[in-house]
């Protein structure tokens, strides 16, 4: 008995409204919330095959009477996943966006406070009529957000999504796999 | 907005009242007390719903007026506001949105304590979430009676039942209808908030035929400050410790909004890392859209009011929209203008209502989820989830009783700096240990303690040696002095020092870090396996 462990706390119990349309339904990228993709007939015969009819999305099994030897199984499997390649390249994808991206950008708008705060005269150079350098630059903020949250976007559906999806199933197959295959 | 239209505003606001109350009861009925349905309203709101209640979550009464405000008296400088605002979304999108939803279950102490796994980290991380919820709160609560006190034209006994009336609000939408009846009046106050924003939006530059050099250049005129009026230096030009005090205050806004519980929480109510991804592109483009509006609405304001009648109606600003909305509807006096005064006044009141639900349930689910079941883990006593919302809902009645006590208290205080405050101690305390948890394999139960303590205890002691709590007229205390800190805003020194104490309190520590849990985190985080 577990009880101290944070993941596992009454997992199980409770699960009313948590429908399938999550994941175990959905066999391509994504099931965005209520209308399911119609998942191809392998993928669904391994969902159904693999978790049974109870959704993937609680797929952890009991854990608030998991053992010890269960966890570790859990732990070896997710230890596995860490050091596949494919986690590998669906981490560096995510990285190599995410941080120079995040980075830069805080850079800009770091940059963009401290010289409104410590060089005023050079945001009220003017350029076209009332407009100054600082209301072009407050504009620029704006339309770099906007740009920024499109690029994210493009590149996390394209790039990484249809991996990480294939991961999900492959690590929550092997973990049913390993903590139910050693318990017989 | 001395005179105004007492009897038709009110009536507004009772609409208003009954048709959140309306929505609370619609939205509870036939729900069971799962704390999934509690504190994540089922989790199959679609991206878009979502989308519109972070948005209605973020845009507060305070930033509707009190930032237009801003920009009517100080032009540029209020607009830095703005920005501010927005561009803190970006850290949410990039690094916060989609591994929070991967890998916590209803509050941000879920994420931590998964990768750590000491019920320690989880108390700590409550703690702190309470402390952000209750000073946000107090905020809000200052905002609705001195708004409401402002809009009604009354003052003194109003305020105080206003305050008094909004807690008991809050305290029974949330007992009532839990996350779901929370998320519907946010999608509604965000649609109402929308509407009303580009209806004036529209008629300022129908005013100007649509120029908005025209308006840029009115504004100047009408400001009395000329060119000065568009550049920055009118509200943070003076010494060095008000420069310090604007940087401060942005880097608190721009990392604070991915340490706030009530955002983190939305995510918990969509059923993927990509809805999660997808609601936060829906608020970026809602709260990108209102903020760029308040810019006109503020310069409207400028050029339509006059920035001196403005500061002769409230020195803060706050009603530039309300008498905006006078002059649009045809001037003083005129039924025109007196409809449109009362429906922003219902708008603001909406607004208020709306936010001050959101921050109170998630302040309940981190003393119910957090900080109870840590303390009955400790005592080894199970309990099931209909406990736990039974405290949750008594834990919303006593953080509302504890924000109207502190919004009574402080009802003089400045609101953008108290929101400014909840930001700072958000980015010192949640953000450090959040990040650590999310990206850093070597981080250890020592370092995510450090981190929070070493955030929130700074933040806080900063806050009550500023200025904000002693030594000047707007203080708290206005006859003591012992404000040794000159900033207002703490987070240009309490947020480095919150994620240099997670940084040492890792490399000190003497337990090892756990690689597994690591693995765990990681790829529950990025690909979803086992997402609750």
């Amino acid at each position: 008995m577990r009880i101290e462990d944070p993941w596992h706390d009454s997992f199980a119990s409770d699960r009313c409204d948590q429908a399938p349309p999550t994941s175990a339904g959905s066999g391509r990228i994504e099931a965005d919330g209520r209308h399911s993709v119609e998942p191809p007939a392998d993928e669904r015969a391994r969902a159904a095959r693999v978790t049974g009819p109870q959704a993937a999305g609680t797929q952890l099994p009991s854990p608030a009477g998991e053992s010890e030897r269960e966890r570790r199984a859990r732990e070896a499997v997710y230890l596995t996943v860490q050091r596949s390649p494919a986690f590998r390249q669906v981490r560096s994808r995510y990285r190599g966006f995410a941080l120079p991206a995040g980075a830069a950008f805080l850079l800009w708008y770091l940059s963009y406070v401290v010289a409104a705060t410590s060089a005023p005269e050079v945001m009220a150079r003017p350029i076209a009529g009332v407009f100054n350098v600082g209301m072009a630059a407050g504009l620029a903020q704006f339309a770099t957000t906007f740009l920024l949250t499109w690029a994210y976007v493009r590149h996390a559906t394209r790039r990484r999504d249809p991996l990480a999806l294939e991961l999900r199933w492959e690590t929550q197959e092997m973990t049913r796999t390993a903590v139910r295959g050693g318990a017989r | 907005m001395s005179g105004g239209h007492p009897m038709s505003t009110l009536l507004l606001f009772c609409a208003v009242v009954a048709a959140t109350l309306a929505i609370t009861t619609w939205a509870s009925r036939r729900r069971q007390g799962s704390p999934e349905e509690f504190y994540a309203g089922g989790r199959l709101f679609s991206p878009m719903e979502n989308g519109f209640a972070l948005a209605g979550d973020y845009m507060s009464a305070a930033s509707f007026l009190g930032v237009a405000g801003l920009i009517a008296l100080y032009g540029y400088d209020g607009m830095l506001y703005s920005v501010g605002f927005l561009v803190a979304w970006l850290v949410v999108l990039l690094l916060v949105a989609e591994l929070v939803r991967n890998c916590g279950r209803f509050t941000l102490a879920d994420v931590v304590a998964a990768r750590l796994g000491a019920p320690a980290v989880r108390v700590a991380l409550g703690v702190s979430s309470v402390t952000v919820s209750v000073l946000y709160l107090v905020a809000q609560m200052v905002g609705a009676g001195s708004i409401v006190a402002l809009l009604v034209g009354r003052t003194g006994a109003a305020e105080t039942w206003t305050v008094l009336g909004v807690g008991a609000l809050m305290i029974v939408y949330v007992c009532c209808g839990g996350m779901r009846a929370t998320t519907w009046i946010q999608i509604v106050k965000a649609v109402l908030l929308t509407g009303g924003a580009v209806t004036l939006t529209v008629m300022v530059l129908a005013r100007f035929g649509g120029d908005l050099g025209a308006l840029l250049a009115s504004a100047a005129e009408h400001s009395g400050h000329g060119a000065e009026f568009l550049a920055p230096g009118l509200l943070y030009g003076g010494g060095w410790a008000a420069r310090l005090d604007f940087v401060s205050l942005g880097l608190a806004l721009v990392l604070g909004t991915a340490g706030l519980p009530h955002i983190l929480a939305r995510f918990h109510t969509v059923p993927t890392a990509r809805a999660a991804r997808r609601s936060v592109v829906w608020s970026i483009g809602l709260i990108g859209g209102f903020y760029l509006m308040t810019i006109v609405l503020g310069a409207g304001a400028a050029a339509l009011v006059g920035s001196g009648a403005v500061r002769a109606d409230n020195a803060a600003g706050n009603t530039a929209i309300p008498l905006l909305s006078v002059e649009l509807g045809g001037g003083a006096g005129s039924t025109g203008g007196a409809a449109l005064s009362a429906i922003v006044a219902a708008l603001a009141f909406a607004t208020i209502l709306a936010v001050v639900a959101g921050i109170t349930l998630a302040a309940s689910a981190a003393v119910a989820h957090d900080l109870c079941s840590s303390l009955r883990r400790a005592r080894r006593t199970a309990r099931s989830g209909a406990a736990e919302v039974r405290t949750a809902k008594a834990a919303a009645a006593g953080t509302g009783a504890v924000a109207v006590a502190l919004g009574l208290l402080a009802k003089d205080l400045n609101v953008a700096s108290l929101v400014g405050l909840a930001f700072a101690v958000a980015a010192s305390a949640n953000l450090p240990a959040l990040l650590y948890a999310l990206f850093w394999s070597r981080f250890t139960t020592r370092g995510a303690l450090w981190s929070v303590y070493g955030g929130l205890v700074p933040a806080l002691l900063l806050v009550v040696l500023s200025p904000v709590v002693s030594g000047s007229a707007h203080s708290l205390f206005p006859g003591v002095h012992f404000a040794y800190f000159p900033l207002e805003n703490p987070g240009l020194v309490s947020i480095p020092i919150g994620f240099l104490a997670g940084w040492l309190g890792t490399v000190t520590a003497r337990e090892p870090c756990d690689p597994a849990r690591h693995a765990e985190t990681e790829v529950r985080a990025l690909t979803g396996a086992g997402a609750a």
